[in-house]
């Protein structure tokens, strides 16, 4: 189980992997998996109980990424975790290859088939509610993009996660305020989030979502109430970790330039250098 | 032909001795067991039944998750909504990530008759059809509707199930036994052959009795696995009988006419050939007895349709 400050320096490192595989496959949600990156961190390495040798365990922790097209920051963690060599994500989009945009269950470590949105929720609905129906102590996590909370169906199985008192579910939503068009608040107003989900019969937590101390300390606490499926909001920012991509719509999906990459990695060095 | 029980009131009984035998077993339902003549199911096995409510995305993406954990799961809601808007759960949930759910459409076709439209399942072969990891049923009778739950709850794939809930007769079987993909022999006869499924095949059947009278000898099969089609029961149809007429509770767009017609001519067999089901058109008004006859899915317009395409 790694220490706050060896998940500061995980994070540090994801980046830099991540950037890497974007840079090598020419293709990636870039700002999204930034955003993110730090909630994979802190669920694989200190959260969830699930491991390469347990993956197929019934007893296991499951993991649902809703927001399916940040599969590179999946990939890298999960290479890291040791699901598969991370060798294999040099053939990340090529022709064959599993390893796709999207997280697909030939990839080792990945749950469930992604990328249409508004899918995750559901599925990690019913898990959760086989995990009660067989008295089993797993937990499901489920991470969800803000923007995709426009999709009626993460409601709908809202709705059954409290109705069935689901308080082994915990919906952590990516709030990084961006979507491809521009501010979520912009395309399709979602606040109150927290006043929504609380309405929903969910227990609500805000945390920063690129604080991994904040973010430990949130999901060690879950489930928040006895009997209620948990809601964490955790903020974050689009592109975190590089400076010009921070906040940024346009990096959505855009692959740096040899320079725009020569930078980000620079900073992100020096950010590393810091932190030993 | 002896009256027997709506296949709806089959599959609601069958599921519920399959689910004694196994408690993974579940069923979800979408505010629809009573529809479904699941509240004995419901009475008896109370915590094998998941509720959603009307939320059928919900519902198919639910039936994914618990399959996922391991359960056997038959997501049970009407056919018009089931296929088409949670389509995109039955294609990524279940069928991309290869879930072992039976998805159940109930009150398939124009079971709902004069409902209209919006309660109408003429598309979800067509649609279905088209995605991968799928195996599509829709039985004619009681025993192929008891036959095909309990193959499809051996399955552990994706498989969809298609009911209607109109009383339906008990069909002869010259050749006994069931099997998922391969079709089933109602009537033997050399002349012209009907391949049929669901609740269309007993008015092909009633064609046939209507022609034997005329000394037309007629072959009546019951397709009921669409997908996978066999194959081999449509070329032996089309090569020991003169022509081949295919009946389904569907537009004639993607259905069971154009997967039989697709075989033949990439067969490089040509023969007469008529696809007989609901016209790219806005659907009549009336009763599903009425509908049919509307458009010919009876004994008497089929027959006519038999006899015309004979002297074509």
């Amino acid at each position: 189980m790694l220490t706050e400050s060896q998940l500061q320096r995980k994070s540090v490192q994801y980046r830099q992997a991540l950037l890497r595989l974007i840079k090598t496959a020419k293709a990636g949600h870039t700002g999204g998996d930034l955003s993110c990156l730090d909630i994979l961190n802190v669920l694989y390495n200190r959260i969830l109980r699930v491991s390469p040798e347990t993956f197929k365990s019934p007893d296991r922790d499951f993991y649902i990424q809703s927001k399916g097209h940040c599969a590179e920051a999946l990939f890298v963690v999960l290479a890291d975790r040791g699901f598969f060599p991370k060798s294999d994500l040099e053939t990340l989009n090529q022709y064959g290859s599993h390893y796709i945009g999207h997280p697909t269950r030939d990839v080792n470590g990945v749950e469930q088939n992604t990328g249409a949105l508004g899918h995750g929720m559901a599925v990690a609905v019913g898990i959760a509610l086989a995990g009660k129906i067989d008295r089993r102590d797993y937990r499901v996590f489920v991470l969800l993009g803000d923007g995709e909370l426009a999709e009626g169906s993460n409601w709908e199985a809202a709705m059954t996660a409290a109705h069935y008192r689901l308080d082994n579910l915990v919906a952590i939503v990516d709030r990084n305020g961006l979507q491809i068009t521009g501010s979520t608040e912009d395309v399709c107003q979602l606040a109150p989030l927290d006043e929504k989900f609380a309405a929903f019969g969910f227990e609500v937590r805000r945390c920063d979502g690129n604080d991994v101390g904040d973010l430990v300390r949130t999901l060690e606490e879950v489930p928040f109430r006895p009997g209620k499926p948990s809601l964490i909001l955790a903020k974050t920012k689009k592109g975190k970790g590089v400076s010009f991509m921070e906040n940024v719509a346009k990096w959505h999906h855009k692959v740096p330039s040899d320079e725009e990459y020569s930078q980000a990695m620079a900073e992100l060095e020096a950010v590393e250098a810091a932190l030993k | 032909m002896e009256p027997a029980l709506a296949n709806l009131e089959v599959f609601a009984a069958t599921l519920l001795e399959l689910a004694r035998g196994d408690s993974d077993l579940l069923v979800v339902t979408s505010d629809s067991r009573g529809s479904a003549k699941l509240a004995p199911f419901a009475k008896a096995a109370p915590g094998q039944i998941v509720e959603v409510g009307i939320a059928e995305q919900n519902l198919v993406g639910i039936a994914a998750g618990l399959a996922a954990a391991g359960k056997n799961v038959f997501a049970v809601s009407p056919a018009c909504f089931l296929t088409a808007r949670s389509l995109e759960q039955i294609k990524n949930d279940v069928c991309y990530s290869d879930r072992p759910v039976s998805v159940i459409g109930i009150s398939a076709g124009v079971s709902y008759g004069a409902l209209g439209t919006t309660h109408h399942s003429l598309h979800d072969f067509a649609v279905l059809r088209a995605i991968h990891n799928i195996t599509i049923v829709a039985p004619a009778d009681n025993f192929e509707t008891r036959e095909a739950i309990k193959a499809t709850a051996k399955l552990r794939t994706p498989a969809y199930l298609r009911l209607g809930k109109k009383t339906m007769p008990h069909l002869p079987r010259p050749v006994p036994g069931f099997e998922l993909g391969k079709a089933s022999l109602v009537r033997h006869g050399t002349d012209i052959s009907f391949v049929a499924c669901g609740e269309t095949v007993a008015p092909a059947l009633a064609a046939a009795d209507l022609l034997a009278a005329d000394g037309i000898e007629c072959r009546v099969i019951s397709m009921h696995t669409i997908k996978p089609l066999d194959d081999a029961a449509v070329l032996q149809a089309a090569t020991e009988t003169r022509g081949v007429i295919t009946v389904e509770e569907h537009s004639v767009n993607g259905g069971l006419g154009e997967a039989c017609a697709s075989l033949l001519l990439q067969s490089g067999i040509h023969t007469r050939f008529k696809i007989v089901g609901f016209p790219d058109d806005h659907t009549v008004t009336g009763s599903q007895p009425e509908i049919f006859r509307h458009y010919g899915i009876d004994g008497l317009g089929l027959a006519a349709t038999a006899k015309k395409l004979l002297s074509s």
